[in-house]
């Protein structure tokens, strides 16, 4: 076999638990160019890039099939110091800088250069002295490689951010020997400008015949900078292409795939959908979410219509909801039937009428070491003073009506316990969503947020669930709004989806909308192809 | 030139101003001292005598903290098992009836090993309760408490037959509640002379420089060093002068009359900071180096005057020193900032800054975390028996209680933190820390009218000083994290450059 490939992954497969995360997932790049690996949210790219990286994630979950061959030699990669040793480099996406240290420092950490001295004759290497002058002399010449002109004597700490991401650059080419570097994500917390550079390095190195692995969600910059594009979905294989003869379209298309099964029949439709009467409206809508920042939303949503957000991890649809129920920092307007909520009052949009079930189930969602009965009853008696009895001196828990109403719930909607006393934390997944929902229902709200629904449980009680949402909009009329990454599900139940792209919305679709229309929205484009401001 | 040093001067001095006033711990101790003196009620000479004494006695066992707190640890309660290790070597030493310096010398050998083994066996504690070890340390130092005395009382004269009537208790089982070390360890290490400090620090100058020589020219063709004729000769000069007369008398007494010594090495400070000025220029270094050197002499000259004024040098002639102590605090002062030019010392602060950063980087943390806790044992284990050489009574159950808290409240007056600390902090505030410690009692005493409130003075400084300066250095750290929770208002603008603010 020529080494035609630096690095050549075939046949990768990998299970979680069971769960197939990666099936024969191929993966090869040539020496010097840049290849983009693109695909959704848990389509795999990162299990791949464990596996490529030996780490211990990959080895205590039984291992993986496949071969990996690095300059045409078989390899077998048990951890990531191996991994190094083979030349394969990774710039993460959180920045493993040390923002104490100077850039040098940074640079050449793990890998200081030293000179012996008398103690170190005495008690080993480790007591050599630093050599800062040739440190200083390796990061500069790392630094002036990829272009950054700082001074390799500051301190990383009050750096800008994209500097960071340079240096993290620097330092990996600063490692003798390199030949693949990995750029997980890498413009994702970069101004444009930035971002503009940092391509611009990516060219430079890779024109020194070092191979990078880009993975992004951007299509513009694949188009512009890759070579290759390896397309992954759902941890299969879907394509290896050659970029210039793609389009982004062409891309989004083949990363979304025509999977989508309709779950509600048109013929049941007997609600009336009017754009005049809105159940929920944000105005010029902020967040301030780590992680999941909402940056300007406008967005109404009709009364009696069920409406998804979706968009890829970390772009801001999270942030939505978290927003609305005071859980995080918010800004703007919020009226629900044109009255303003405040989210900054602790439960205000509880009392508002506006239920809320949490994407961090076992954290924010459950109190998981009690019972069932006291999860579904818990935010009423707080919120709404329902199921307490006065007593005269004070109010006390009305265990009577608490258990009918338990009762009455886990039959509803079918909630698989031994009991209502059954501890929450020993419910399945899909059971413990259940309990969730029963406990946002039993406020009775006019408004139903539910976040990631199906994060987290198998595929008959994702089906459950689902069905369970669209029968309350059909039949109890309820307004739904559904926020959710898989955007299968999005479009098996919703009336219009919005796709949150970088903190804003990118265009609301409709479900039967085209795969390439919501691969662009993902993407940032608009219908139309113009890209929203951002 | 001559006001581009003014300039210079005022420059630093304004630096000094405001780090000082940026450190409100130090500033405030700094008050609390100042009032303190003001009202003891007795005469200057005995609060400066007792200070100095303190110093040389507890300074050792604060440097001890430096390297767990850069290694990420935070100030290590632990060092309460470095000075039960000492003790335990200082017993056996007086039990066997070794004296002077062949007993200091029973006692490290002894203490060594022990203080290296259970540094490991805490740091091995330490690395399983990551995140939580100073909590662990000052519940560990209670538990050793426990087998301390269990070894003490019960062991001892129990299980191991020791027969010594005046160390142990009537019955022939455990040790009694204080061992007298004088006549036997007491100023052991005080009382050496500069004569013998000067001539063995020469001749171990003149042999390391030989030996790295040898060890060079061993090693590698290219990278041969010449033989650094002017150190050999330097310190063949200093041996030297050790047999010139008056050199000699001065050099001779066990203890530095503070009178007598800062004018002997103010100006010899002075003389060789003058020298580097003018020899600036042919060793190529630029003005900002001269400007310092020309600073360092004018400081060490002005103080050479000062020291000469009649009420300050009444109050410096009853302070005297013990050479060696200082020497060797002098000492560990170099080895900590020698031990941060090393790759063992940049893996410290690495793990002390980010674990997973350093994990990353392939140190080994855990092991560079053990080695951190075992020299800081170590240390502290040394640091223990100068403490008890110099105070000459060994109480056997409660010399160690508080060794920790009280070198960790020194350290934290200093201005150090749980995050970072180094040798001015832990020198300045064992200052600070035993000024307020000598001079509280006092002035208590005189304000309420109470010797019993001074005691209790005491004892409320050591832990009031410990929260008080833990207190004041979180809501020094708050304000920037807080900032982004309170103003929402600032969102919209943020954009992409949000995170660099953090």
């Amino acid at each position: 076999m020529s080494s035609q490939y630096v690095l050549n992954m075939e046949g990768i497969s990998k299970e979680y638990y069971g769960n197939r995360v990666l099936n024969e997932v191929n993966l090869a790049v040539r020496p010097g160019e840049i290849h983009a690996l693109m695909g959704e949210n848990g389509a795999g790219k990162s299990t791949l890039m464990n596996v490529l990286f030996g780490m211990p994630v990959i080895h205590n979950t039984g291992g993986f099939t496949g071969s990996i061959s690095v300059d045409g030699e078989p390899v077998t990669i048990e951890n990531p110091q191996k991994a190094m040793e083979l030349g394969i480099g990774m710039v993460h996406q959180e920045f493993m800088l040390i923002p104490g240290f100077t850039v040098t420092e940074n640079i050449k950490i793990g890998r200081e250069i030293t000179t012996p001295g008398i103690a170190s004759h005495i008690f080993g290497k480790s007591l050599e002295r630093l050599d800062r002058e040739s440190m200083r002399k390796d990061a500069r010449k790392a630094l002036d490689t990829i272009g950054l002109n700082i001074e390799e004597y500051v301190k990383v700490k009050g750096l800008p951010v994209g500097y960071m991401q340079f240096i993290e650059i620097a330092r990996e080419i600063d490692k003798t020997g390199i030949k693949l570097l990995i750029f997980d994500e890498p413009t994702a917390v970069l101004t444009e400008s930035e971002a503009e550079r940092l391509l611009e390095a990516m060219r430079v190195i890779a024109s020194q015949g070092i191979a990078i692995v880009f993975i992004t969600h951007r299509l513009d910059e694949v188009i512009s900078v890759t070579d290759h594009v390896t397309i992954l979905r759902d941890g299969q294989f879907v394509k290896r292409l050659v970029t210039a003869e793609t389009s982004a379209v062409e891309i989004a298309e083949l990363m979304i795939g025509r999977r989508v099964e309709k779950l509600l029949d048109e013929a049941d439709d007997h609600r009336t959908l009017s754009d005049d009467d809105v159940m929920l409206s944000l105005r010029d809508y902020f967040v301030d979410m780590p992680g999941e920042q909402v940056r300007g939303i406008d967005l109404d949503v009709r009364r009696g219509e069920i409406f998804g957000i979706g968009g890829l991890a970390g772009q801001g649809k999270l942030g939505v909801p978290n927003g609305i129920m005071g859980l995080h920092a918010s800004t703007g307007s919020i009226l629900l039937e044109g009255e303003p909520v405040e989210p900054e009052k602790l439960g205000d949009a509880l009392k508002k009428g506006i239920g809320f079930v949490s994407e961090d189930r076992r954290g924010v969602g459950l109190l998981l070491e009690e019972s069932i009965e006291d999860n579904i009853v818990f935010t009423a008696m707080q919120i709404k003073g329902l199921f307490l009895k006065s007593i005269g001196i004070g109010t006390l828990y009305d265990a009577k009506a608490g258990r009918a109403h338990t009762e009455d719930m886990v039959k509803q909607l079918d909630i698989r316990c031994t009991g209502t006393n059954q501890r929450a934390g020993a419910l399945s997944g899909g059971n413990q969503q259940k309990v969730c929902l029963a406990r946002a229902l039993t406020l009775n709200p006019k408004l139903l947020i539910v976040s990631e629904p199906t994060r987290g449980i198998d595929i008959g009680a994702k089906k459950l669930v689902i069905e369970l949402l669209a029968s309350l909009n059909r039949e109890e009329g309820m307004t739904v709004v559904v926020v959710s990454s898989e955007l299968n599900e999005l479009r098996s139940i919703c009336d219009r989806i919005a796709i949150v792209s970088e903190g804003k919305i990118a265009d609301i679709l409709h479900p039967d909308d085209s795969d390439a229309d919501y691969g662009l929205a993902m993407a940032g484009y608009k219908r139309g192809g113009d890209e929203v401001e951002g | 030139m001559k006001s581009n040093y003014l300039h210079y001067l005022k420059d630093r001095t304004i630096d000094a101003a405001k780090a000082l006033y940026a450190n409100k711990v130090v500033l405030m101790f700094f008050i609390l001292c100042t009032f303190g003196l003001a009202t003891t009620g007795k005469p200057p000479t005995y609060t400066v005598v007792e200070v100095f004494t303190r110093f040389g006695r507890n300074t050792f066992l604060v440097l001890a903290l430096i390297i767990p707190v850069l290694a990420g640890l935070g100030l290590n309660f632990g060092i309460v098992v470095g000075a039960m290790a000492a003790q335990v070597a200082i017993f056996w030493t007086v039990y066997w009836g070794f004296t002077g310096l062949k007993g200091i010398a029973v006692c490290l050998l002894m203490a060594t090993p022990i203080a290296i083994l259970f540094g490991w066996l805490v740091g091995r504690l330490y690395n399983r309760t990551k995140g939580a070890e100073m909590i662990t340390g000052l519940i560990l130092a209670y538990f050793a408490e426990g087998l301390y005395q269990f070894f003490f009382l019960y062991l001892i004269g129990g299980i191991i037959p020791v027969e010594n009537p005046t160390m142990i208790i009537a019955g022939g089982t455990g040790v009694k509640n204080t061992i007298d070390l004088a006549g036997n360890l007491k100023y052991a290490i005080d009382t050496i002379s500069l004569l013998s400090v000067a001539r063995g620090l020469s001749v171990a100058y003149a042999l390391v420089s030989v030996v790295l020589w040898a060890l060079n020219r061993q090693k590698s063709e290219g990278l041969q060093k010449p033989l650094q004729k002017d150190r050999l000769f330097g310190a063949a000069i200093v041996f030297a002068a050790t047999f010139v007369p008056p050199v000699h008398d001065f050099m001779a007494t066990d203890r530095l009359q503070l009178s007598r010594g800062i004018p002997v090495f103010g100006v010899l400070i002075a003389l060789v900071a003058l020298f580097r000025v003018v020899t600036a220029g042919r060793t190529g270094k630029d003005e900002q180096y001269r400007m310092r050197q020309g600073t360092v002499s004018l400081i060490a000259l002005i103080a050479v005057g000062v020291s000469f004024v009649p009420a300050i040098h009444k109050i410096l002639t009853s302070v005297h020193l013990p050479v060696m102590t200082y020497v060797l605090i002098a000492l560990l002062c170099v080895f900590n900032n020698w031990l941060l030019s090393t790759k063992l010392g940049q893996d410290m602060r690495t793990v002390g800054q980010s674990r997973t950063v350093a994990n990353a980087a392939g140190i080994n943390v855990n092991r560079t975390r053990i080695i951190a806790m075992s020299m800081s044992t170590v240390l502290a284990a040394w640091g223990q028996i100068i403490y008890l050489q110099n105070l000459g009574t060994f109480a056997t159950y409660g010399a160690h209680t508080m060794c920790g808290q009280y070198a960790i409240a020194a350290l934290l007056v200093g201005g150090a933190s749980v995050q970072q600390a180094n040798n001015k902090q832990a020198i300045l505030g064992v200052f600070l820390f035993h000024t307020l410690f000598v001079v509280a009692p006092l002035s208590a005493s005189t304000v309420f009218g109470s010797a019993l409130i001074g005691e209790y003075f005491r004892v409320f400084i050591c832990y009031g000083v410990i929260a008080l300066s833990l207190a004041m250095h979180a809501w020094k750290a708050i304000p920037k994290g807080d900032k982004k929770d309170k103003e929402p208002d600032a969102l919209p603008g943020e954009g992409t450059e949000a995170p660099a603010e953090a």
